[in-house]
């Protein structure tokens, strides 16, 4: 009976979001004050029934309702409760219904949080979001319905992929979803403007807190992933350049570009046609990310199972969103004129470089990630592009702009002088390249140019943030939580890329073979293997291995490393040992049992892994104070707002 | 020429050479590293690179895998039910590697026409095959030749 209610509901928000996608922009275009009101109680309808959905697919996997195919593929009585709920989004078709309830549910907020914003704009806004709506719903409803029956039901169900049950997985695709479906909003306020073919700072004060916000969750949500797969899956690495971690990448570049490039145009009435341009690509980089992992196209630990059906489906419903926006930016693009001009050297230039590098940036992981599928395509040849190419692109990309990062923040509106700014910064750049230099040289034994390179990007660009903040002249607490939390997200950056470089450098790692008593010495550390026992879990058996590691005589940790069995039918699942730590982790593997006792171990050395997760964490702060900041809410104090603009970001 | 329009031109003259040096980037870096596909009949033909990395995939061949002792290197064969090729690894195999499954493998030819390689991927779940393994496996069975074992 509960998953009959949880498709009717889901049939329900399907016509709701129809409706939605209609009437109010109808209302719009015609003056119906009536048509215009109906936006927002039918935006909180659908996500209601949104929500009664997708709490029926729950109820039915804590039930245990096998009679329901969905369940019954990705859950059995065995699973600990927070897997069984997690499984709920753990495949294809339950994935779909979480995209389109976070979807409902982002609608709704605007449907909240929207002081200021007229009727007519917010009408427009909703009703974009309730047509994507329903392309997802009828894409579920067509093609990857969740709530398919089995008859007869089966008495035990299959099992969740074991590498999913896990807090960490858990939480990832919510995250992530929250992020690209957040980019929707973007998308929704860009296309609402150009049909009401006005776009101005004010357009630009709405759109800011909902970018940031969704940024801020896919920042988090890529974060989570990387951190995921190091300890659950990656043999101890934790960024692969596969398509699918790629897929969510490009369009935070984009999205990184846009909440600049909103700065701009909220500040100076610049940048306007780029802008909606950019929250175009934005979204229709989520969707493609949508089309590369579930249509099986692509070669990747990610992919979902498939069928060529739902690959055709989201490819159609990618191509009419992409080209109807495109097409209507044409048509729109002579509204959208800039005013304002400004010299070469300004703060909108530096933007502007901001902007081009991460957009060649994209391009260059979106052609590494395309073209093995244009190739196969073409019949030209089955290629694969490797993690090298990935890396090669991205240096020399990050070096100019990390350098902008530093110094954009100092430059003024309009028009800057050279001369000003070297006299003011000289000197942060000469604290910068010591910091580069004689910190590794101090530490590190084998310098190296690369370490000296990142090091200096990332000393620069803290160095410089942390300047610019006290240059303000006013103590910091009393300064807009825009400027903290552009602080904060640009320290997070240099943080990132310092622990990216070091542990690029410095990693070190190595397959070993041991027999129990026996050491190995890796980076100074001993790893000694005490032999392995069998292990019984709840859902599994296996076994586990012990490692003793020490620095020289001291003892640092013991590690359990172990190989579980979830199970006919499943594959053997790796969980590594690790002693994380703030400048370093010491990471152990089991591999094969090599017989007589003997066994193949992975053990690695990766110093400061975790500044790379701690910097993402610090740029979410960052854009989360960013989004807080006062001039979105109070619509009164409009003069202390201008003033506040004036000196912040 | 009004000073807007230099400025124009200077702009559009950076992004066009900004442009120019990205593309002869992404092709210097593509060039070396882009991984051609080969099945072991290919490359039994002589039609695999010699002096380049590239990828090779197929079903390893039962009771083929061999052992070093005391050291990780081991040895098995990889067939596309037309032609088998002989590789060598040394390293910890996949969880999921075992006689009879798919695999696809990174490495290179060495001289004697053994395959060295870098890098062994299983596929990671049992519906799962890779589509240029299936691909192949496609071609030999429309080749009448038997794939089931």
């Amino acid at each position: 009976m509960i998953p009959e209610i949880g498709h009717f509901a889901l049939i329900t928000a399907m016509v709701i979001s129809g409706i939605q996608g209609i009437v109010p922009l109808l209302g719009a275009s015609t003056g119906s004050n009536r048509w215009v009101n109906t936006a927002i109680p039918l935006t909180r309808t659908n996500w209601l029934f949104m929500l009664i959905s997708f709490v029926c697919l729950t109820y039915s996997f804590i039930t245990n309702d096998f009679s329901v195919i969905y369940v019954a593929s990705n859950s059995n009585t065995e699973m600990p409760l927070i897997f069984r709920i997690s499984a709920v989004w753990g495949a294809h078709e339950g994935s779909l219904l979480l995209w389109a309830l976070i979807l409902s549910s982002w609608a709704a907020a605007v449907s909240v949080f929207n002081k200021g914003i007229p009727p007519v704009v917010l009408a427009r806004v909703l009703s974009v979001m309730g047509l994507i709506g329903v392309g997802f719903m009828s894409f579920m409803l067509f093609t990857s319905n969740p709530f398919t029956r089995l008859f007869p039901a089966p008495l035990q169900g299959r099992s969740l992929n074991p590498l999913l049950q896990d807090f960490g997985l858990a939480i990832h695709p919510p995250m992530l979803y929250m992020g690209y479906v957040g980019l929707s909003v973007a998308f929704s306020f860009a296309v609402a403007a150009m049909i009401g073919g006005k776009l101005d700072a004010a357009w630009a004060r709405w759109s800011r807190p909902w970018t940031n916000i969704a940024w801020v969750f896919l920042t988090f949500g890529i974060a989570l992933g990387s951190w995921w797969a190091y300890y659950e899956l990656g043999w101890g690495g934790w960024w692969f350049w596969d398509p699918v971690e790629n897929a969510s990448l490009m369009p935070w570049f984009i999205a990184t570009a846009l909440i600049h490039s909103l700065a701009v145009t909220e500040k100076r009435g610049a940048f306007k046609a780029w802008t909606v341009l950019l929250a175009i690509f934005a979204f229709s980089l989520s969707l493609l990310g949508t089309f590369l992992v579930r249509s099986g196209v692509l070669t990747s630990v990610h992919a979902f199972a498939t069928d060529p059906g739902r690959g055709l489906f989201i490819l159609f419903f990618l191509v009419a969103v992409v080209g109807s926006s495109l097409t209507l930016f044409a048509w729109r693009a002579p509204k959208l004129r800039s005013s304002g001009t400004f010299a070469m050297n300004s703060r909108e230039t530096a933007l502007l470089l901001n902007n081009v590098i991460l957009v060649v940036m994209c391009t260059t992981v979106l052609l590494g990630t395309l073209f093995p599928l244009i190739t196969d395509a073409l019949n030209v040849g089955k290629y694969s592009v490797g993690p090298p190419y990935f890396n090669t692109m991205m240096v020399p990309l990050a070096i100019p702009l990390f350098f902008v990062m530093g110094l954009g923040l100092m430059m003024r509106w309009k028009r800057d002088i050279a001369i000003r700014l070297i006299k003011k910064m000289w000197w942060v750049m000469v604290l910068a390249l010591m910091a580069a230099i004689l910190l590794p040289l101090l530490w590190i034994p084998d310098f190296n140019f690369l370490t000296g390179l990142g090091l200096l990007m990332a000393s620069w660009v803290a160095l410089a943030t942390l300047f610019w903040i006290v240059g303000q002249g006013k103590s910091p607490f009393k300064q807009p939580l825009a400027n903290w939390g552009a602080m904060i997200a640009h320290i997070g950056m240099a943080v990132s890329i310092t622990g990216i470089t070091l542990v690029s450098v410095y990693n070190a790692e190595q397959d070993i073979r041991l027999e129990p008593g026996q050491a190995y010495e890796l980076s100074g550390y001993s790893f000694k293997f005490e032999g392995v026992e069998q292990l019984q879990g709840p859902n599994y058996t296996g076994q586990q291995g012990t490692v003793v590691v020490s620095f020289g005589d001291k003892v640092i940790s013991t590690m359990y490393p172990q190989k579980r069995n979830y199970g006919p039918g499943s594959m053997p699942m790796t969980e590594a040992g690790i002693d994380p730590g703030l400048f370093r982790d010491l990471f152990v593997a089991l591999g094969e049992d090599l017989g007589g006792g003997s066994w193949s171990l992975r053990v690695y050395h990766k110093p400061f892994l975790r500044w790379v997760w701690l910097g993402a964490i610090l740029m979410s702060i960052g854009g989360i104070l960013a989004a807080a900041d006062k001039r979105y809410r109070k619509l009164a104090m409009r003069d202390e707002a201008n003033l506040q603009q004036a000196v912040s970001v | 020429m009004t000073p807007a329009r230099k400025r124009r031109l200077y702009m559009i003259l950076l992004l066009v050479g900004g442009v120019g040096i990205a593309a002869a980037l992404i092709f210097q870096a593509l060039q070396e590293n882009m991984n051609l596909y080969y099945e072991p009949v290919r490359v039994v033909k002589g039609e695999a690179p010699i002096d380049h990395n590239f990828r090779m995939g197929g079903m390893v061949v039962e009771d083929s895998i061999q052992r070093d002792e005391g050291s990780l290197t081991v040895r098995f064969g990889v067939t596309d039910y037309q032609e088998t090729v002989t590789v060598n690894y040394t390293g910890i195999l996949p969880d999921l590697f075992r006689e009879g499954q798919g695999i696809i493998t990174l490495g290179r030819l060495d001289t004697e026409g053994n395959f060295i390689a870098e890098e062994v991927l299983a596929k990671h779940d049992e519906n799962y095959m890779p589509p240029e393994v299936a691909a192949s496996l496609e071609a030999a069975k429309a080749a009448g030749l038997e794939t089931e074992k």
